[in-house]
């Protein structure tokens, strides 16, 4: 009887598991009219490649990198990479403008990912010519919840900023520097007809990194990225200077519309380098 | 002896023929508690995982922790009233997690308090949604939002229940285990319920603070108890002697954590390469082990 209710289960749960793997289907039939409305976009490794983990150990930290294959030459850069998680209630992640002086479009952060989903990111060249490339992850569902461990110590620390230039400083060379945000990035979704908490999301939603007043990186973003947002990106140190980050966060009455919105803080932070 | 007696009660009992009584030993006078074996939580299990339980007094009931299904809570009340005709007046929840909470709809009747740490009801309406949305796809149960209910006692420090000649004191616990970790200690006995504040065999789950966990067992080991009942393992009958594992899980993890965030080391290498030398002494540890490093490296990394 066991054996035979075990071999009934399997069955039911073939075609979910095959579904799952390679489920294209919010992407072809929402998020690519909604994002990229008349565009052709190729897949492929060739510009850029997403890495991120098969299984998401903590659904509310999915480390996630996009690695790119060319360089930020001044005639050919990446100009844009947008990312964006297929099946999350509010799939779009960020946009991210990157520079020539970036020296090197590779971004890694920290998402969300509610369930079994593609990860995308597409890439848009200073020509205008749009690349995918996508992963696979598994939810690791259990006892976690994509919110956030301890939201009230990320509360205390709202606004903290850190960087670090863990790889060390390469004058004139592209060099990797972290960005640590302590900000809760409350995504609203709560059940608030029960116990009647506030539904109002509070998250970040423009940064923007500059080195020696340049900009290096510039970010829409959303719910999707973690609690205590965390970047690494690239710079060129060339000269003696100043690493700044901006940015300002925001409350929306819905989790999943950004119509009805109120603007909160903003806030800065500078950080001395000399190669 | 009188576990074997609780247990044949059931087996005999015509009851037990039609609807299923979970088992529960009685550990201590007037403490039952059901001891679950270890698993991931799945559509075999439903979720029914958690050491659960309940404590008798003179006038009524405390039941702690109601199950990980509406099954097993049904199973649970069932099995208070094999052992008691009093009335249950209070469900504790030690914290939000589904394993311990999914059971409280079987409860809820007039006269019966819910309580909580006073930070469970919006860890509810946080996770709620998200766990309610994975229940039939993971656990095959059937929930919806009246199987999460909120305590209507909320705990803010301690707080003291009495069931008739039998004093619960509850402490409510700062982010440890979880932001809303709840213990449960029986005067009487001289018992301590710490539910998932302490883990035997079954890998330790950080989903509040590393930190903060470890202050915690540093607290309580200086305590003598009789008994100490775990959320997942065996009892503890040999305080503090019991929590040693579980305490020195967490010092290495933080210990080799700090290592690597002065080496400046990123979160994703962490996860592949700190606290592996613990695996064998755990199970559950590939489920669980590189989400204890995740949570706890992003804690860490705020320290100065």
């Amino acid at each position: 009887m066991k054996m035979l209710r075990k071999f009934a289960f399997l069955i039911a749960l073939l075609p979910l598991a095959a579904l799952a793997e390679d489920d294209d289907s919010t992407w072809n039939n929402v998020l690519k009219s909604q994002f990229f409305a008349g565009k052709t976009i190729a897949e492929s490794n060739e510009v850029i490649e997403l890495d991120a983990p098969y299984r998401a150990e903590d659904p509310a930290i999915v480390p996630v990198k996009v690695i790119s294959k060319i360089p930020q030459g001044k005639d050919k850069y990446i100009k844009k990479i947008w990312v964006l998680v297929d099946k999350n209630p509010f799939p779009f992640v960020g946009e991210f403008e990157f520079f020539p002086e970036s020296g090197k479009a590779d971004l890694a952060m920290r998402v969300r990912v509610n369930t079994y989903s593609n990860i995308r990111a597409i890439a848009e060249t200073n020509d205008g010519q749009l690349t995918m490339s996508k992963k696979f992850v598994k939810a690791s569902g259990g006892c976690s919840a994509p919110v956030g461990a301890d939201l009230d110590e990320a509360m205390k620390r709202l606004g903290k900023v850190k960087f670090r230039l863990d790889e060390g400083l390469k004058s004139g060379q592209p060099t990797e520097a972290q960005l640590m945000i302590s900000h809760p990035n409350l995504t609203g979704m709560q059940m608030d007809q029960m116990t009647r908490y506030v539904r109002k999301s509070h998250f970040i939603d423009q940064l923007k990194v500059s080195f020696n007043n340049k900009p290096v990186l510039k970010a829409k973003i959303d719910i999707a990225i973690s609690a205590d947002p965390n970047f690494r990106f690239y710079f060129v140190p060339d000269q003696p200077g100043e690493l700044k980050a901006e940015f300002s966060d925001i409350s929306c009455e819905s989790p999943t519309s950004r119509k009805v919105c109120d603007k909160g803080a903003s806030y800065s932070q500078q950080y001395a380098v000399s190669p | 002896m009188r576990l074997l007696l609780v247990w044949l009660g059931f087996c005999l009992s015509p009851v037990s023929w039609a609807l299923p009584v979970l088992q529960v030993a009685e550990v201590a006078p007037g403490v039952f508690v059901h001891i679950s074996a270890h698993h991931w939580p799945d559509r075999e299990n439903h979720g029914e995982i958690a050491n659960i339980g309940f404590i008798v007094g003179d006038s009524c009931v405390a039941v702690i922790d109601s199950g990980g299904s509406p099954q097993q809570g049904m199973a649970l009340r069932r099995a208070v009233k094999k052992v008691t005709a009093k009335p249950v007046c209070y469900v504790i929840n030690t914290h939000v997690h589904p394993d311990h909470i999914y059971g409280n709809s079987a409860f809820k009747a007039p006269g019966v308090r819910f309580v909580g740490h006073h930070k469970l009801a919006r860890a509810m309406a946080t996770r709620g949604p998200h766990y309610l949305s994975k229940a039939d796809e993971l656990l095959d149960i059937r929930v919806g939002p009246d199987n999460i209910i909120p305590p209507d006692l909320q705990v803010k420090e301690s707080m003291t229940l009495n069931l008739g000649n039998r004093e619960l004191q509850l402490t409510a616990h700062p982010s440890a285990h979880t932001d809303n970790d709840l213990s449960v200690y029986d005067k009487n006995t001289d018992t301590l319920w710490l539910a998932d504040l302490l883990f035997l065999e079954h890998i330790p789950v950080i989903d509040g603070s590393i930190r903060g966990w470890l202050k915690e067992l540093e607290r309580l080991e200086k305590n003598q108890y009789k008994l100490v009942i775990p959320g997942h393992g065996r009892l503890v009958r040999d305080w503090p002697a019991g929590l040693q594992a579980h305490k020195a899980y967490l010092e290495q993890l933080a210990a080799e954590i700090r290592i690597m965030l002065k080496q400046g080391k990123t979160l994703e290498y962490a996860v592949d390469h700190v606290g592996l030398s613990a695996r064998q002494l755990w199970r559950l540890f590939e489920e669980f082990h590189r989400k204890n490093v995740t949570i706890a490296f992003a804690e860490l990394e705020w320290e100065d």
